[in-house]
């Protein structure tokens, strides 16, 4: 289990104060104007030297990225712009970065934006986290009077203004051009890609967009070193994480772990086991709603890594674990989340657009057994036909799920079907 | 949803930000660069809908767009494509309670019935006394703590039938509960102690930061 002393997020539970005093006892904002002493590209290398990959689902390593920002300013600012619309079904953890931790996020836009040559940061929190947006304005506010944002920030000679901009309740909004478009005040709609946003982001300009979590361990990572960072996790998978444990288990919680942690250790040390104990485990879904499930027998032996969990044919994601037992519905759990993706499609591409409605239809009739067993083949065809044909990745997040139901529960689909057609049978009979 | 039905059919007459809020929308534009005003149409429509009883007058939408220079479709384009844009009135409490899996698993249907049980009301609906809103929401982002009903600005989490319905009660009595966890839980450990930080753990009940 990993030590107190290697987690980041020392005051995740809010047990402490939450503002500047409580944040510069835990060691935030201590030497900003050292790290950035650095200069640019040094700390690009070091948080490429630290194998983070990007912890808002996509686990794209976070230094490559920031090195795509142009080497140059020429004409058009660089931007930096945070993700905080934590809206994926099974996850929770920005959320207490931002209530609990706002100056580490704060330090971390601080040396990111510098980093990629950013004089602005813009974070976007969705809309419903209202607490934890007056939360973090008071942060912001508390670092401007302090000096350590604005001209000069913390002294280093580089001027750098954070601004909190508020969602209103779009899903699509975590993704990161439909984000942009929004903070540039239209509908959410993601843009096609190329242009990425290094090159053609937020007003045109440069702008990288990272995770909450990506962003708030960049500051402890340079500080304690990259080689420290490394040494956690398994390789190509480094460092902690936080992660978030939720259905059924005894004790739902949020905890920072080690990368590679075992699943079962995991869920019974942090959160007092799978009701009813390990047997009576389900399924689990392990990387936020648009992850594959993956049945019991997996979950025995499973890291939570991005690495391990790909090759078990789902994802680490956010890391939002979602536990199920065996009293669970699994077809409606799937068909829940076929109706979330349906709710929060843009509808800008007509294969997600149309297609999410007609997968939550289908699903509905799943679970009442009222179809054909040639059906689930059908879905599964029409989960093929939308994956991987539209402009962003909701498409493919409201397709993996039905595709990880109808691999490993198809009896228990068909199982629904048989009984409802001996129902059907005895009626017509009487 | 027909556009039709997201749009109340009483309007006022007019609508204009208080000087207070006149204040603020300055202060919100200039968080963006000139010449990007278009940014400030959440925030303005936010704004807007926190002065008038918790929904957004067609009056507000037209003065948002002149005041952004914008044209009026591009705002109520934005304010029909984001759902926490309320278009027609509500009832004082805004009770949106996230029916998602993980809620789902954690038994938001008991939620969902003692609301009905008690005024009536499926999502969509207000109550006869027109004081409490219902409505389905999707995930609100707190799993750990499910399932949850959000009270306008508030999340009350960990809830059951018997906890929602004490909830209730607080609304009814306009004395609401503290904000959080029904369960005592401060934030995200979990129950009953965490396994991890423990030794950070301050020996006085109660957090900090509530």
């Amino acid at each position: 289990m990993l030590k107190d002393s290697d987690r980041i997020f020392t005051n995740i539970y809010g047990w402490a104060d939450a503002g500047l005093k409580g944040a510069k006892k835990r060691g935030d904002w201590s030497d900003t104007e050292k790290l950035l002493k650095l200069g640019h590209d040094e700390i690009v290398e070091r948080m490429k030297a630290s194998g983070l990959r990007g912890r808002g689902g996509a686990g794209f390593p976070t230094g490559l990225k920031w090195s795509f920002m142009p080497k140059e300013v020429r004409g058009r600012p660089h931007y930096l712009v945070v993700n905080a619309d934590e809206s994926e079904p099974g996850t929770c953890k920005d959320r207490d970065i931002i209530r609990n931790e706002p100056h580490k996020l704060l330090e971390g836009c601080v040396v990111a934006g510098f980093a990629m040559r950013a004089h602005v940061a813009y974070i976007y929190i969705r809309g419903e986290f209202v607490n934890e947006a007056r939360r973090l304005q008071a942060a912001i506010d508390e670092a401007y009077d302090a000096g350590l944002l604005g001209k000069d920030a913390s002294k280093s000679g580089w001027d750098f203004d954070i601004y909190l901009h508020r969602g209103a309740g779009a899903y699509i909004c975590g993704e990161e051009t439909a984000l942009l478009e929004s903070l540039e005040g239209k509908k959410g709609q993601p843009r096609l890609k190329p242009p990425f946003p290094a090159g053609v982001g937020l007003y045109g300009c440069p702008t990288t967009v990272n995770n909450v979590e990506s962003i708030a361990v960049a500051p402890t990572i340079l500080r304690r070193g990259a080689d420290w960072f490394a040494s956690l996790g398994k390789e190509n998978n480094s460092g902690t994480k936080l992660f978030c444990i939720s259905g059924h288990v005894n004790k739902p919680c949020n905890v920072e772990e080690e990368m590679g942690v075992p699943l079962r250790d995991l869920l019974e040390k942090h959160a007092g086991g799978v009701r009813g104990g390990w047997d009576n485990l389900l399924a689990v879904i392990p990387g936020g709603s648009s992850t594959p499930l993956m049945p019991r027998a997996v979950c025995d032996d499973i890291t939570m890594d991005f690495d391990a969990l790909r090759e078990a044919g789902t994802g680490l994601g956010t890391a939002g674990i979602i536990v199920m037992d065996r009293s669970t519905d699994i077809v409606k759990a799937i068909a829940r989340l076929s109706y979330f993706y349906k709710h929060e499609s843009c509808g800008q591409c007509t294969p997600c657009r149309e297609g999410t409605g007609w997968m939550w239809r289908m699903m509905e009739r799943l679970v009442r057994g009222e179809a054909e067993p040639y059906e689930i083949d059908t879905l599964e065809q029409l989960t093929r036909q939308i994956e991987g044909h539209t402009i962003c990745a909701l498409g493919d997040a409201a397709a993996w799920p039905i595709q990880g139901l109808i691999k490993h529960f198809r009896p228990e689909i068909e199982r629904r079907i048989a009984a409802r057609h001996s129902v059907d049978a005895v009626n017509a009979a009487e | 949803m027909n556009i039709d039905a997201r749009i109340a059919k009483d309007q006022p007459d007019n609508f204009i930000f208080s000087a207070e809020n006149e204040k603020e929308v300055n202060r919100i534009v200039a968080k963006y660069p000139k010449g990007r005003q278009a940014s400030a149409v959440m925030p303005l429509l936010d704004l807007a809908q926190r002065q008038h009883h918790n929904w957004i007058p067609m009056k507000a939408i037209e003065l948002i767009a002149k005041t952004l220079d914008m044209a009026e479709i591009r705002v109520l384009e934005v304010a029909t494509f984001y759902t926490m844009f309320n278009l027609k009135p509500v009832g004082t409490y805004f009770l949106q309670a996230c029916t998602t899996t993980p809620c789902w698993l954690r038994g938001s249907d008991e939620i969902m019935r003692c609301v009905k049980d008690r005024y009536g009301i499926v999502s969509g609906e207000t109550s006869n006394c027109g004081r409490f809103s219902l409505l389905e929401v999707e995930c609100l982002g707190a799993c750990v703590n499910a399932p949850i009903i959000q009270v306008n600005d508030d999340f009350y989490e960990d809830l059951d039938y018997a906890t929602t319905a004490v909830l209730l009660d607080s609304l009814e009595s306009d004395e609401p509960l503290p904000v959080g966890s029904v369960s005592g839980r401060s934030g995200s450990e979990a129950t009953g102690g965490a396994t991890s930080l423990a030794k950070l753990k301050p020996k006085q009940s109660g957090a900090p930061n509530a």
